[in-house]
């Protein structure tokens, strides 16, 4: 690829843009992003603020954090009070609020609970303290869920006998099916995650074009891409021509990484799992096959759970449907803020509040 | 969460290899993408190399990245 000069890159978006004001008609056209980072990429680079009105741009259930049901999150917060248990987790797990405290509270209060970049290091503290089971809470999509699997791989190989996970693993396209079979979800495309497709590739995405007629491009993060995603969305709803496309396809490959594919399943198998918003939704989450069950924390670490109570008013569900966006919420701004969030949408840094409230400032009303 | 930032590699060792993202090194694995080689630029998304890039692509996302990063 070559490099574009400043002048290229605005004639280039000067071009999707006017295009995609030609194309998008008096219809109002949904796109909804199934990706915390395009969620982000979209508002820092302004793509809105380009798109005409009849464009509306909403969140779908794209950020692992926030999908991520509270039950999960209780099931964890026990575990971090049992004095045997040191936790491993992404930064992102701790601000979230389970139902009545949160990982960072109980971090505070002396649980051992350690922020992890990669699940790897996970195993470097299982092999320094012996003595303790380390249980990484293994979130994430398709990007993550290999990971975690080679890391499975990797201390069955080493003798590492006190290395669990927690999985809350989630998977795209089968949420994508449920959310185009929900009566209150209308989506006109998507905007595909990434770096999701790098791993699984573009078949998966398939029955979005041949079951729901409906548009798709896996995109980018450049703002150039996402704007040329939009533009190649906005081409196929107005030549009535649903087609799944890959605007990214200097990282995408058709058929993905295969090793990595391979990896993830020969750890974990396909289960239903409860997604925040969304419920069960079947197949859409990642089990620890049998083989591997000395490595799954439910199987082999006993655990009391409270009883799970959802946060009141919260409507993080329905900004995950991408059915209401968080402005609508009467927690937004007023008792939910990123300081004290109420709503897991609003703890991640790619939560569609959090984005929302530290992006969206002087749209609110509009 | 799926963030991945480009490195280039410049050591292997088994299934480990250093590299160098923005002008720091990190062990990363390359056990999902084995044919990792010395002297390419790979996507790194939480310690593992998920991809394989062109180093035009790589520099061009270390911009962007940085950029992101200013404005946060």
């Amino acid at each position: 690829m070559l490099t574009m000069t400043n002048e290229q890159v605005r004639t280039t978006a000067d071009f999707f843009t006017r295009e995609i004001g030609r194309l998008a008609g008096a219809q109002p056209i949904r796109l909804m992003e199934v990706c915390g980072t395009h969620t982000v990429a979209i508002f820092k680079a302004g793509i809105r603020q380009l798109l005409p009105k009849t464009i509306e741009l909403v969140s779908g259930p794209g950020c692992p954090v926030c999908v991520t049901p509270n039950e999960y999150l209780d099931t964890a917060i026990a575990y971090s009070k049992n004095p045997q248990v040191i936790i491993a987790t992404f930064g992102d797990m701790l601000k979230v609020p389970g139902s009545t405290t949160s990982l960072a509270t109980q971090k505070a209060a002396g649980a051992d609970i350690r922020i992890v970049y990669s699940p790897l290091e996970s195993l470097e503290i299982a092999t320094a303290n012996p003595d303790k089971k380390v249980i990484f809470l293994a979130v994430g999509f398709e990007t993550t869920a290999p990971l975690a699997a080679a890391t499975v791989l990797m201390a069955e190989e080493a003798g590492i006998k006190n290395f669990y996970v927690l999985s809350a693993h989630k998977l795209v396209p089968p949420v994508l099916r449920a959310l185009l079979m929900a009566e209150d979800t209308h989506v006109d495309g998507f905007l595909l995650p990434g770096h999701v497709s790098a791993m699984i590739g573009i078949k998966p995405y398939e029955f979005v074009v041949n079951e729901f007629n409906t548009p798709a491009v896996v995109a980018g993060f450049d703002p150039l891409d996402i704007l040329q995603s939009i533009y190649m969305l906005v081409q196929q709803i107005h030549g009535a021509t649903p087609r799944l496309e890959n605007q990214y396809g200097r990282i995408v490959l058709p058929a993905g990484n295969e090793v990595a594919c391979q990896t993830l399943y020969k750890v974990y198998r396909e289960a239903d799992t409860q997604w925040r918003g969304l419920g069960n939704v079947a197949g859409s989450g990642l089990a620890i096959r049998e083989k591997y069950e000395d490595f799954d924390a439910r199987t082999n670490i006993p655990v009391t759970v409270e009883t799970t109570q959802e946060p009141v008013g919260c409507r993080c569900g329905q900004v995950l449907r991408g059915t209401m966006l968080p402005t609508a919420c009467p927690l937004f701004g007023v008792t939910c803020l990123p300081e004290h969030p109420v709503g897991s949408c609003m703890v991640s840094v790619e939560g569609t509040c959090a984005a929302w409230y530290k992006y969206g400032a002087g749209r609110w009303q509009g | 969460m799926c963030l991945a930032v480009p490195g280039k590699i410049i050591g292997i060792q088994d299934m480990l290899a250093t590299v160098e993202i923005g002008g720091v090194t990190r062990k990363i694995s390359i056990m999902l993408l084995p044919e990792s080689k010395v002297g390419k630029f790979v996507l790194v998304h939480a310690g593992f190399a998920i991809q394989e890039i062109d180093e035009e692509e790589a520099r061009k996302t270390l911009e962007l990245f940085k950029e992101l990063e200013a404005l946060c």
